[in-house]
């Protein structure tokens, strides 16, 4: 017997939302409104699941595949189920310069997780990014749309075990 | 000696991210002046008289770039703004949008208006989401003061304006990738031509400028292109934005006049106040991490022995065999503990991991380059890896869609032409040199 994964569709709020995204663009042009409207599903779900992104080609008028294909090329949009807080690290070179580096090897040190893993907690995903445009304030991280700058190894303690209250 | 502030004016203030505090301190006044005494044509003109160069990186002269656009009759226009900054060194746009966001708005409105576009768009990088926000709140409260929407100022002249998130790809900040992207699609560069400004947005004539380029706009109406033409030097005028970082007293953004001495730059308390104390300074990549790098001393004198100058001519001063370029502005600055070879191993690593996929040289050649590195810094390279380099990166270089291949090629051909002896020493030295914090120190010149 196959397996059915329940509908995902937004909730009225973000149903709302998601309509007045669409009336940003010319008639006709709706799918312009996808990468917003993907974002808007993973705040919602934590990620985007596949069920979700067939509900948003539905609401756009597009093929699933479409939407697919585009979810895969960016980085932001999580595959795969993640942790409650996923920080997202910058790995370049400023960053590196100013030891970024040390701090992020001991950041997952204590969450105990690697790049791209969650802890066994199921509280943090680490992920690496390629540049967070805060070079003069690195090393640094994101995590939930909040910019943690100028890090050192203790203040990396500081921040997380307050995420763990 | 009073510095010219064309952008960070009124960036002390407390509470200029807000309308109010924002209008009371001249904000606006230029779309007023704008839609109430000028024309569309007389905006452009005083754009192009400023001789303003864009400040993305490419420095292409904006009012030029204004008059490219298409008008055939009955087909809308669009402005596009990229705010898709995401190039290591560079933070300068992400600053003065979360710092000013209302100068971005009234620079787009003004823009739009002499463009004659109705609908316009700020792409900004995903990653950005709380500026995102920040935009939104502006844009808001710009509406509901009566400078957005239908019929602005009883001009008849209408303007919406909208926020688009990217989701996190270096390549969107390339024009065409970007208008892709802003249509839904991933973001693999267009061929050109056709240009945007002839078919960009849906196929509609369309200008892409960037954040900084856009926010100097209202200045330059209220002071005119002369006045802004006057500050500078030669064909690089105006101010430039500075992400400053690395091994810096004072990194920072800051707001230069072109035409500042790069020594002054980086040792004056008025900017960067020097190197971090009991260090040197080593190397300089002056424009992001896609400009190729100089060592110190080539940096701060040009090929004729004279002092190189913060401007787009003098940092390019003998080409790239000895010159640099002012790109975006993202001034990254190292010290004598700084690796060259893990240095350009982490940028390679950039550009790999942003490379899109649509060209062959750059899908495979920035991996191949990344991986040649990657053994070299971790102690398993050979002297034929250098030549190897070398030569890839020139197979790359001119030879993709979009510049993304040359971005990749050029700071590690400019890194092995400076710093031969260095991967060199890499190779020839492997178990020294991947200790960590292992940094060469034979030939090294410092300043």
């Amino acid at each position: 017997m196959l397996e059915t994964k329940p509908r995902i569709e937004f909730t009225p709020e973000r149903l709302e939302r998601a309509k007045e995204i669409i009336t940003h663009y010319p008639e006709g042009r709706q799918k312009s409104a996808l990468l917003p409207l993907l974002h808007l599903l993973q705040e919602q779900e934590g990620w985007t699941p596949a069920e979700g992104m067939d509900y948003i080609a539905e609401l756009l008028g597009i093929q699933p595949i479409e939407v697919y294909e585009v979810a895969t090329f960016y980085t932001m949009y999580h595959l795969e189920p993640v942790g409650k807080h996923v920080i997202e690290y910058c790995r370049t070179g400023p960053c590196m310069l100013m030891g970024g580096e040390e701090v992020y090897a001991h950041l997952k040190q204590k969450i105990g997780a690697q790049d791209g893993e969650t802890s066994a907690d199921k509280l943090f995903t680490i992920k690496p990014v390629e540049c967070l445009a805060a070079c003069g304030w690195g090393p640094c991280f994101q995590i939930r749309e909040k910019y943690y700058t100028h890090l050192t190894i203790e203040k990396v303690d500081e921040i997380i075990d307050e995420l763990k209250k | 000696m009073s510095l010219p502030k064309i952008l960070t004016a009124h960036t002390h203030l407390p509470g200029i991210e807000t309308f109010d505090v924002y209008r009371k301190n001249g904000g606006y006044t230029a779309v007023e002046k704008a839609i109430q005494t000028m024309t569309p044509d007389e905006v452009v003109e005083e754009v192009k008289k400023s001789g303003v160069r864009g400040r993305g990186g490419a420095g292409f002269p904006m009012g030029m770039k204004w008059s490219f656009l298409a008008k055939p009759e009955g087909v809308p226009r669009y402005l596009v703004c990229n705010a898709d900054e995401s190039e290591p060194g560079t933070f300068k746009d992400h600053w003065l949008m979360k710092t000013i966001p209302h100068l971005l708005i009234e620079g787009m409105i003004v823009s739009s208006y002499a463009l004659g576009a109705n609908a316009s768009y700020i792409y900004v990088r995903g990653e950005l989401m709380y500026v995102v926000r920040i935009l939104e709140k502006a844009i808001a409260e710009a509406k509901a003061a009566g400078f957005l929407g239908k019929n602005i100022l009883g001009s008849g002249y209408d303007l919406e304006l909208y926020v688009q998130p990217g989701g996190g790809a270096y390549i969107c900040g390339e024009e065409t990738a970007l208008l892709e992207s802003l249509e839904g699609k991933r973001g693999n560069p267009r061929n050109k031509p056709p240009f945007p400004a002839v078919k960009g947005l849906y196929q509609c004539p369309t200008v892409v400028n960037n954040v900084e380029s856009i926010s100097t706009t209202s200045w330059i109406v209220n002071n005119g292109g002369d006045a802004y033409a006057a500050i500078g030097i030669g064909r690089s005028t105006g101010t430039k934005l500075i992400s400053a970082s690395g091994h810096l007293k004072k990194p920072g953004v800051y707001e230069i006049p072109l035409g500042l001495p790069v020594q002054e730059f980086i040792y004056s308390d008025e900017w960067c106040g020097g190197i971090r104390d009991g260090h040197h300074l080593k190397a300089v990549v002056a424009g992001g991490s896609s400009v190729p790098i100089l060592p110190a001393a080539m940096l701060l004198k040009t090929a004729n022995g004279e002092d190189r100058l913060m401007s787009y001519e003098s940092l390019a001063d003998g080409g790239f065999a000895t010159g640099t370029m002012m790109g975006s502005g993202g001034f990254i600055a190292m010290d004598e503990t700084t690796c060259i070879v893990r240095n350009t191993w982490n940028f390679s690593r950039f550009y790999h991991h942003e490379s899109c996929g649509q060209c062959s040289p750059c899908r495979e050649g920035t991996g191949w380059m990344e991986k040649v590195l990657h053994r070299i810094e971790h102690g398993h390279g050979s002297m034929h890896d250098i030549d190897l380099l070398v030569d890839v990166a020139k197979k790359i270089e001119g030879n993709t869609i979009c510049p993304l291949g040359d971005a990749a090629a050029w700071p590690i051909a400019s890194a092995i032409r400076h710093f031969r002896d260095e991967f060199e020493w890499h190779i020839t030295n492997p178990q020294e040199a991947t200790r960590p914090g292992a940094v060469f120190k034979g030939h090294m010149e410092l300043v």
